[in-house]
């Protein structure tokens, strides 16, 4: 089987047979990271670039290796500023990357539907690393991989998301994910957090995390990004510490089995306690692992690889 | 120059008339209308054919010149998105015979030199007319009053900080004061700037799945109560722009049963499309106020079957490609709209949700009444400004046919119904299309 599609924009458009077959590809390639020596000749010749609008290590770096292990080239470009900011717009940056002849083109940016206007613009493959507040789904996939590895199924599993939905693309690409694939997924935050109608999302929406985390079988959280402070989205991190954070205590109202997971960068003591993101629950670093993996299988799939 | 329009149907909402009569033009007037106008001058001799052209109008609808009263001409200052010239080629292709132009140009129209520079302008170019509305505080700041006697001497019809709401309550309420004691309409841009910040599109479930920052509708709904509150407690009048909300609607229809000085008009483009029209990031698309929920939709459309809506404006907005041709969140709010306005609105009509007559009314004898300005009715003596409808003619939307300079529509491709076939101002042709 060949996944069809020229793009992989988002969650939202992938079916139950795209993504078992994207997490099956990258079962296959987790071996290749144990090797002694890394790397397979899958994608020689295919250049990779890795145009990263917004700032990132672990995804941008994610993808570097993942491509390198296929025996990829590689390039990274970063750029601090917007696109509009800089005076080059985005399309115009796109189109001088696209006469360079690469083959796919991982993008981040900070604006939601980035990744669609380069797609609509360019005949290269291009991969959504995370736009705006609207999807990041290889990290969903990641994410979908190491749970299928810890449990076995995702079909069946509650599943919940605790922090601010509202600006999480991670959490919209794991509702699209985890719910297409059987998940039951419960959402947790205070009101400004969470965005209106996100129940149609088919997700059930909670205002304390105990409701949302009572007989989990995993626990996502999600990063809080400081700058919101000043937003008024909450009053302060020690209050949202407090109330919403992950803890031995409120994390006994879960399965014994739970998962804890979190994108990442994690901020140890905030949203997180620094002995559960240590402790026997957490699969924070198999994510890390598997997003490599993850990343490997989409290169080769939307290079024209079968399964 | 004498012209006689012959065999249309007439709908002329300021008599009101609704029959198959023919209309005598002279010297930029009407001068008569009647039945066989045409045979009875011949019969006494009074009148010799040859000085006359006729218009065999037969299967058309002739209604008094439609007015848009609320467009963004750009000129001064962004020349590259549109200019008077081009603006007022697609007003007379769409069917307008006159248009209100907003102030935020650069400079902005808050002083009597560009609001003559616009009209001397709009006179060269020698179209349809042109109306300035100026600014209500200098440079649309929301500090300080411009000066609205001199402005209305100068030819500006109307006062608005259009784009850039007024924030400041109190000086909204002067400005309103002081322009009803010149007789002058203000016409109110109804965002609270605190509760739309950042936003791209409506708050709503469409900006939920797809990630961007929402506007909420009652961003618009606070100010447009704040407005009205106003005009109550001072006894003025206010004019609501661009309505999108199923709250205005319903804040307007109770505050005009209170007997308050209340009208308002609302844009094609929101009775029309909802936040749907949003989903592929079509920046074109992107609009403010913006496009709301289907609940919004259907109180738009029955604020206007009931008359709490006064008055369709397209609020016509062009912008270049590299306006728009960018990431949504970085690209510019607004919608061309003169050369589609008239035939989104005739939907209304097919829908059955107005009369033809209640639809002129909307769009050339209300806004006449409120900008106070000559037109929206045919009546002898009156200035010859009429639109002639062709209700049969089947046509597509295509942006790249366009006289505006402004290609940024949602509507390109749509199949409509009905257009206007002849545009004429001051009794010349202006627009005709065979």
């Amino acid at each position: 089987m060949r996944l069809t599609k020229k793009d992989l924009l988002g969650m939202k458009d992938l079916s139950i047979d795209e993504i078992n077959l994207i997490l099956d590809t990258a079962e296959s390639f987790i071996e290749v990271s144990t090797r002694e020596i890394k790397k397979v000749p899958t994608l020689r010749g295919k250049m990779i670039i890795n145009l990263f609008m917004e700032p990132s290590t672990r995804t941008r770096t994610s993808f570097e290796i993942a491509g390198k292990r296929l025996s990829a080239d590689t390039i990274n470009i970063s750029a601090s500023t917007s696109s509009a900011v800089k005076g080059e717009t985005l399309i115009d940056m796109a189109r001088n990357l696209e006469a360079m002849n690469p083959d796919v083109i991982v993008i981040r940016h900070g604006a939601s539907g980035a990744p669609h206007l380069l797609a609509k613009r360019i005949r290269q493959s291009v991969i959504n690393a995370g736009d705006g507040a609207h999807e990041h789904p290889t990290q969903a996939l990641l994410d979908m991989m190491t749970i299928k590895a810890k449990k076995g199924r995702i079909a069946g599993l509650k599943a919940a998301i605790v922090g601010d939905i509202a600006h999480s693309r991670v959490a919209r690409s794991n509702i699209y994910g985890l719910t297409r694939m059987g998940a039951q997924v419960a959402v947790a935050g205070p009101a400004t957090m969470l965005p209106r109608f996100i129940e149609q999302m088919g997700v059930t929406v909670h205002h304390r995390i105990e409701d949302a985390i009572r007989g989990a079988d995993i626990i996502m959280m999600l990063r809080i990004q400081m700058e919101r402070e000043h937003q008024n989205i909450f009053p302060s991190l020690r209050e949202y510490a407090k109330y919403f954070g992950l803890n031995r205590k409120n994390i006994r109202l879960a399965k014994d089995d739970v998962l804890v997971m979190h994108p990442g960068p994690i901020n140890r003591g905030i949203e997180i306690a620094p002995d559960i993101a240590d402790g026997p629950a957490s699969v924070i670093l198999e994510q890390v692992t598997n997003g490599v993996a993850v990343r490997m299988a989409l290169l080769y799939l939307l290079s024209g690889g079968k399964a | 120059m004498r012209l006689l329009l012959r065999g249309a149907r007439v709908v002329d909402p300021s008599q009101p008339i609704d029959e198959k009569i023919d209309i005598l033009i002279e010297n930029g007037k009407i001068v008569r209308m009647g039945k066989n106008i045409y045979k009875a001058k011949t019969q006494n001799g009074e009148e010799s054919p040859s000085t006359l052209k006729t218009l065999d109008l037969r299967g058309k609808i002739v209604v008094p010149g439609l007015i848009d009263m609320h467009t963004h001409l750009r000129e001064p200052g962004f020349e590259y998105k549109e200019t008077i010239q081009t603006g007022c080629e697609a007003a007379a292709a769409g069917g307008f015979t006159a248009v209100a132009c907003m102030p935020n140009t650069n400079p902005v129209n808050d002083n009597r030199s560009v609001t003559e520079s616009i009209i001397r302008r709009a006179r060269e170019c020698n179209l349809c007319h042109v109306y300035p509305v100026a600014a209500i505080s200098r440079r649309s700041e929301g500090a300080a009053l411009a000066e609205f006697w001199d402005l209305k001497d100068a030819g500006a019809v109307a006062f608005s900080d259009d784009g850039k709401p007024v924030m400041n309550a109190a000086l909204m309420r002067r400005a309103m004061e002081y322009a009803c004691s010149l007789d002058m309409p203000v016409i109110s841009h109804c965002e609270d700037l605190h509760l739309s910040a950042g936003g791209a599109m409506n708050e709503g479930f469409v900006s939920t799945e797809l990630g961007l920052h929402g506007i909420p509708s009652m961003a618009e709904e606070v100010m447009a109560a704040r407005d009205i509150l106003i005009a109550e407690f001072t006894g003025t009048a206010i004019h609501i722009a661009h309505v999108s909300t199923a709250g205005t609607v319903r804040l307007i229809r109770e505050a005009k049963v209170r007997g308050i000085r209340v009208t308002a008009e609302t844009a094609p483009h929101y009775f029309t499309l909802t936040d749907e029209a949003v989903r592929e990031f079509d920046v074109n698309a992107k609009v403010n106020p913006p496009l709301r929920g289907v609940e919004d939709v259907a109180a738009v459309r029955e604020g206007l079957r009931d008359g709490t809506i006064d008055v369709i404006a397209g609020d016509h907005a062009p912008h270049a490609m590299t306006d728009k041709d960018v990431e949504f969140d970085e690209a510019a709010f607004g919608m061309v709209a003169l050369e589609t306005s008239l035939g989104l609105s005739l939907k209304l009509v097919s829908d059955g949700i107005l009369t033809l007559d209640q639809l002129i009314r909307k769009m050339s004898t209300a806004p006449a009444r409120i900008l106070r300005i000559p037109g929206g009715t045919l009546k002898a003596g009156a200035v010859a400004d009429v639109t002639v409808i062709d209700p049969a003619a089947v046509w597509t939307v295509d942006r790249d046919r366009f006289r505006s300079r402004g290609r940024n529509t949602p509507f390109h491709g749509w199949d409509m119904k009905g257009k206007s076939v002849m545009t004429i101002v001051g009794g010349k042709i202006r627009h005709h299309e065979p």
